[in-house]
């Protein structure tokens, strides 16, 4: 099919092959650009929304006042592997105090990365705990999501002392935890990745907790606190 | 005019479906049906993508040349579904989170591809979004009997989550099907997806044969005396 416009010996040109390419190359790339620019910063505004959605499910919204996507330290910590990993602690304070940090740690399970976002009090007690991204076999080892199985929760309120740090493992290991029907490798994985976290928080504690007192973005000033954490 | 339009939805949606004749895009197929509502959601998104990409391919059809289209195809299919994505997660974000992983993977589905080069680059822009539609409605059937198929078999449940991916007012779909089932690993994990396309591609081709084969005796009576029918 040949457009009555553009006549054979033209389009037979090789010049005609690469301009045409060329052509279709910069406007398909203008549409990227233009694309990128007009979604970037509603796409910026709904991650941000997002990391606060999943900020207060680790950390109860009575131990803050300040918002905790603004109030970030950076810090590197080891991951499970013994790498140094630049991770963003991100802060909740009642009265500038500090009450609570939360920071993503990342697991490896049976397919990949697990990264997991952790929840701590000051004293090293596990808040709450949410996968926040994996590829974990469906059915399967997705039963660490909370939308898929409510494992996630049996977290809360433990520590490296409760139960005691060498029964930090799958039940099939000898530990405290359940793995699931079928999926070992998963569960190993995540609570691999939440000891260790919480073996980097108690190593940097005096880092993230002590030396910081004052808050960068303050909050609400001399509101009559009630220290909720416990 | 409308019998070439009845040919078009004929063909997206049985004759030639991508799925079960074509037998494209076998990699997002095998990919997302562990359960009815991924299938769902990925033949969703690819029928918008080949919808707009066929129109796409169509509207550039006279000036692309024979020995550039292929790169030409690619990149405007690569273009269109980098958008689709950034659209989404920008406007559609809830959404997005249920189907975010699958639209990336919209690119490597060879079916695009082959329907721009089969189709899109030889007809007029009405009748390739017509393909684009059919085709991919064809697609999602393929990709939803799959994940029926699957999900029961492994877990027993039908539709589980459908409430994320179309919002609440469709949790009625989530049913169990067998209760207490222990389930069948098998079926969930890679093998299990080529299992059941083997099955449901023969199942297919029983069902053609069966339709020929009725059709061809429904013309024997119509016809005193019978010509030799091709299948």
């Amino acid at each position: 099919m040949t457009d009555p416009e553009v006549p054979m010996n033209i389009k037979q040109r090789l010049g005609y092959h690469a301009s045409i390419l060329g052509v279709i190359a910069l406007g398909a790339s203008a549409l990227l650009v233009a694309g990128y620019v007009g979604t970037k910063s509603l796409i910026d505004t709904r991650l941000d929304e997002d990391m606060q959605a999943s900020l207060q499910q680790v950390i109860p919204e009575s131990l803050h006042d300040n918002n905790l996507v603004k109030d970030t330290t950076h810090l590197n910590i080891e991951d499970v592997t013994g790498k140094q990993v630049n991770t963003i602690f991100y802060r909740a304070r009642l009265d500038k105090k500090i009450t609570a940090i939360a920071y993503q740690v990342a697991g490896y399970g049976y397919s990949g990365e697990i990264d997991i976002i952790l929840g701590v009090d000051i004293t090293g007690k596990l808040l709450g705990v949410r996968v926040v991204s994996h590829s974990e076999t469906p059915g399967l080892g997705d039963r660490i999501e909370l939308g898929k199985s409510k494992w996630v929760l049996s977290f809360n309120g433990l520590s490296l002392e409760n139960p005691k740090e060498s029964l930090w493992g799958v039940k099939k290991d000898g530990g405290y935890f359940d793995q699931f029907t079928g999926a070992t490798i998963t569960p190993r994985a995540v609570v691999a990745a939440i000891k260790h976290g919480l073996k980097q928080f108690s190593l940097h504690k005096a880092e993230l907790i002590e030396s910081t007192a004052a808050s960068p973005s303050s909050p609400l000033p001399n509101k009559a606190g009630v220290n909720q954490h416990g | 005019m409308a019998n070439e339009y009845r040919q078009i939805i004929r063909n997206g949606l049985w004759d030639n479906n991508v799925t079960f004749t074509q037998m494209l895009a076998l990699c997002p197929l095998m990919a997302v049906t562990s359960t009815a509502t991924n299938g769902l959601g990925m033949g969703l998104a690819t029928t918008f993508v080949l919808i707009i990409s066929n129109m796409t391919i169509s509207i550039f059809r006279n000036v692309t040349t024979p020995e550039v289209r292929i790169p030409v195809f690619v990149l405007l299919i690569a273009a269109i579904v980098t958008l689709v994505d950034m659209a989404m997660n920008a406007w559609l974000h809830e959404l997005h989170k249920v189907l975010g992983l699958f639209i990336p993977l919209i690119v490597t589905n060879c079916a695009i591809l082959g329907r721009a080069e089969a189709f899109a680059s030889r007809n007029s822009v009405l009748p390739s979004m017509v393909d684009g539609l059919t085709m991919g409605l064809g697609f999602t059937f393929g990709l939803v009997v799959m994940g029926i198929v699957r999900e029961i078999t492994a877990s027993g449940t039908l539709f589980a989550n459908a409430s994320s991916l179309l919002g609440s007012t469709f949790s009625f779909m989530e049913v169990t099907i067998i209760h207490d089932y222990r389930g069948f690993l098998l079926m969930m994990l890679p093998p299990g997806g080529f299992l059941a396309m083997g099955f449901l591609l023969a199942g297919k081709r029983i069902l053609d044969k069966r339709i020929s084969a009725a059709n061809r005796r429904r013309q024997q009576i119509v016809n005193i005396t019978p010509a030799p029918q091709h299948a």
